[in-house]
């Protein structure tokens, strides 16, 4: 398996504070990462800065190699704005737009260039269906999207993601505002999707990263501590402070 | 002993305040209930068909304040046509673009301190910025308006703005959108209510300036057509008021245009209202 995501010796400064430290890491295409770490270790800072949603913190300073497909990010013939097309994005808070259920799976799409209605009708099903939430929903398209519950708007939002057709989904923490069923289906929505896309998910469950992922980055003070198969980490981790945290020692 | 001359001490003078309060409550409602109710049976009386739909004429000797209407129309008019634009394109790039916090955050103190300065001053600067080129006429008088609500309509947009919530933006981000994308599909619609009711209260300010328009518009009793009259003078409703009273002692005329304009700015704050109750439906949604 190949890596879609290489990174090398990457620094990222807030200002005068350094929040991350020198991190390695190649993530494996069509596969689920996890990053575990306690609060402010630097897990969603390091997700974000994969599609450059860093680059909208005044103050960000980013120093090191990362990679996407080969091609450096940060080079300058990369269309930030492609980039993210290609590295979606779902967020902590679900986060629909004040619009139609619709509109919110077509406003990628939109976004991107395409008005065809009959191409459009065709993305928005297929990606509603994709993300598990289509028949819920089919019989009320038009009805604005903030009517849903919070699982149903974090379904959204990823069919929405999915809808631009990205190679990599990126998902802070999607689960953590949302009670225990909804969580449930993300998160055999999320095994389903690793078939067609890459995922990495930021997250403060390590259960939830034990029964998802594939490969898993323990992060700590801005460093990476560790970064192997899933089953390894959690089962025979090589650092100290790895196994420290996993068997709840802090954090 | 002691506790019971205290508690009583305390009954008198919760007793004493709430006089007190009640007092100032039956003032201030006393003198505004006075007012409207005075310049309304003032006024009303004075309006007639005749006096709101012809122009005055020294011929005749009648008084007519078709041509007020129609000016205070126009300046309204012409002001947010151009006061609109400026005021809701400052306030996205000071709030969506700008980096430079230090910079936006003079120019919102800038912003602020002008919406507090006397019009009057606004008037002395409009006839020398603009009367002086183009002559005494609505235009001028618009033109004037402009500079000082631009303040006003920045100020109430850019508020409105902050209040769209951040992860509106990051999401159309995250999905690949520009930034022209994101402030016209996502940030614009979320503050329409800010724009509108800044827009209103505008009006309202416009319709009650006079000071400024003294300088600048001129006294001109004359029907004029839109948009080609702007470039004559004219006075607007308030302008009226004070050329009806002052100068010629018209008091009946005068509080028939007080008792319209008193009129007009309830409807405007009504309107306000509306809409702001109309938005927070919409969102709550």
């Amino acid at each position: 398996m190949s890596n879609i995501i290489t990174v090398k010796d990457m620094c990222l400064w807030y200002g005068d504070h350094k929040a991350l430290n020198n991190v390695n890491i190649d993530i494996p295409e069509k596969s689920i990462t996890a990053f575990i770490g306690p609060s402010g270790c630097g897990k969603s800072t390091f997700l974000k800065t994969l599609n450059r949603m860093n680059d909208l913190i005044p103050g960000v300073k980013i120093t090191g190699d990362i990679r996407y497909e080969a091609k450096d990010i940060f080079g300058r013939d990369v269309d930030v704005n492609n980039l993210r097309k290609e590295i979606g994005m779902v967020f902590q808070k679900p986060n629909p737009f004040p619009m139609s259920i619709y509109d919110n799976v077509a406003y990628g799409p939109r976004t991107h260039g395409i008005t065809n209605k009959v191409q459009l009708d065709e993305i928005v099903e297929q990606a509603l269906r994709d993300a598990a939430i289509w028949d819920e929903v089919k019989d009320r398209l038009k009805k604005n999207a903030l009517g849903m519950s919070g699982g149903q708007q974090q379904r959204l939002c990823i069919a929405r993601a999915l809808a631009v057709q990205p190679k990599i989904l990126l998902m802070d923490e999607p689960t953590s505002a949302l009670d225990p069923i909804s969580t449930s289906r993300i998160e055999e929505l999320v095994m389903e999707l690793k078939e067609k896309y890459t995922i990495v998910i930021v997250t403060h469950n390590m259960q939830q990263a034990v029964r998802v992922s594939d490969y898993t980055a323990f992060f700590l003070l801005g460093e990476l501590v560790e970064f192997g198969k899933t089953d390894d980490i959690f089962s025979q981790p090589k650092d100290k402070r790895t196994e420290d945290y996993i068997t709840g020692r802090f954090g | 002993m002691q506790n019971q001359f205290l508690s009583e001490k305390r009954k008198g003078y919760e007793v004493l305040m709430k006089a007190l309060m009640l007092l100032s409550v039956g003032l201030t409602a006393g003198l505004v209930l006075f007012l409207l109710v005075y310049v309304l049976m003032k006024g009303i009386p004075n309006i007639t068909w005749e006096l709101l739909s012809t122009k005055p004429s020294y011929l005749t000797e009648k008084i007519g304040i078709l041509p007020d209407i129609l000016n205070t129309v126009y300046i309204v008019l012409a002001a947010l046509l151009i006061v609109l634009p400026l005021g809701v394109g400052a306030a996205i790039y000071l709030t969506e673009y700008a980096s430079n916090r230090k910079v936006v955050s003079i120019i919102e103190y800038a912003a602020e301190t002008l919406s507090g300065i006397p019009s009057i001053i606004y008037g002395l600067v409009g006839m020398l910025l603009f009367s002086n080129s183009m002559g005494t006429c609505l235009l001028a008088g618009a033109l004037t308006l402009v500079i000082m609500n631009l303040p006003t309509i920045m100020r109430t947009t850019q508020e409105s703005l902050k209040t769209v919530p951040q992860s509106y933006r990051e999401g159309a981000f995250g999905l690949g959108a520009g930034k022209w994308r994101v402030v016209r599909t996502v940030v614009l619609p979320g503050c329409v209510d800010g724009v509108i009711t800044g827009a209103i209260l505008s009006v309202g300010r416009i319709l009650g300036e006079s000071a400024a328009l003294l300088f600048t518009a001129g006294f001109a009793h004359t029907v004029l057509t839109f948009p080609l009259g702007m470039k004559s003078p004219g006075a607007t409703l308030t302008v009226a008021l004070y050329f009806y009273a002052k100068e010629q002692g018209e008091f009946g005329v005068a509080f028939a245009i007080a008792a319209i304009l008193m009129v007009l700015t309830v409807l405007i704050n009504f309107a306000a209202a509306l809409v702001q109750r109309y938005f927070a439906k919409r969102r709550s949604l």
